[in-house]
């Protein structure tokens, strides 16, 4: 590999590098979302005496 | 805009950015003429000029957004406008850290103070990346949103000041490829980068769309959790 390809490589990896860790971080915020809307539904059903 | 098309619309946007850059990039690779002077490296040329382009995209989109709030008054326009910049300070990171490694190929050095360009465009992320310190200083509410908005209206105006300064002034390193006299590459090569471009746009339309998504939910959960306490 030369020196060319190594950077080119390199500038290539760093967009998919983001693009990974920005489903990571969508992933992680979704899950989060997810717990915090059966917490309110529990939270809803014992207002609701459900 | 339906519910069925606002739902599909990140899916959409993203399988089209998909297409788009995985296309773009084999042109780039397998079609496009490697570069007389720089030889393999200029390939970072693809999707460097598309980040930048797109980072200003999404600036010049937060600014417009901003004016709407400032003109209408609909709240809804904040939440959108910090998501624009969100996603322009995402790319205009992805900007510095290709273009370095591009620079550092080509040049022999990662940074150079003496392009006006780069210096200008590391003005406009800086700008943009203090938006958040400004926006997080202040509470809720219609004062933070009407100081972000005017925030994210001054820093628009950097973006013609970054792009047209190396026209104007002259460069030394960095190359200009977009002049008065139209595109200075080879219609293989501009081909390429037009289809890597939509598809970057595409990206950032897509990640646009599911960031909002994701901030409209937490809002209204926050929303539902105060009626239910």
């Amino acid at each position: 590999m030369t020196t060319a390809e190594k950077y080119v490589t390199a500038a290539y990896l760093v967009l998919l590098g983001a693009v990974l860790t920005y489903l990571v971080i969508i992933a992680l915020k979704v899950g989060r979302l997810e717990q915090e809307l059966a917490d309110l539904t529990r939270m809803a059903r014992e207002k609701l005496g459900g | 805009m339906s519910t069925w098309s606002r739902n599909r619309e990140p899916f959409l946007l993203t399988a089209a950015a998909t297409v788009l850059l995985l296309g773009g990039l084999a042109l780039a690779f397998f079609w496009a003429p490697e570069d007389a002077d720089q030889g393999f490296s200029q390939k970072i040329f693809y999707i460097h000029v598309p980040i930048a382009l797109t980072a200003y995209a999404c600036f010049g989109w937060g600014a417009w957004k901003a004016l709407r709030l400032l003109w209408i008054g609909d709240r809804k326009y904040d939440l959108e406008s910090y998501t624009a910049i969100h996603m322009g300070v995402i790319f205009g990171l992805l900007t510095l850290v290709t273009g370095s490694i591009w620079a550092k190929v080509s040049w022999g050095q990662w940074w150079t103070w003496g392009e006006r360009q780069l210096v200008l465009f590391l003005i406009l992320f800086l700008f943009y990346s203090s938006y958040f310190m400004l926006r997080y200083s202040t509470d809720p509410g219609p004062r933070r949103e009407r100081n972000s908005a005017v925030y994210a209206l001054f820093g628009v105006v950097l973006i013609p000041v970054s792009f047209l300064a190396v026209r104007i002034a002259g460069t030394i390193l960095h190359p200009t490829i977009f002049t008065h006299e139209g595109a200075n590459l080879p219609g293989e090569m501009l081909a390429a980068f037009l289809v890597c471009l939509a598809g970057m746009l595409a990206l950032a339309a897509g990640l646009y769309r599911v960031e909002l998504a994701g901030k409209r939910i937490d809002a209204q959960l926050r929303e539902l959790r105060e009626l239910l306490a």
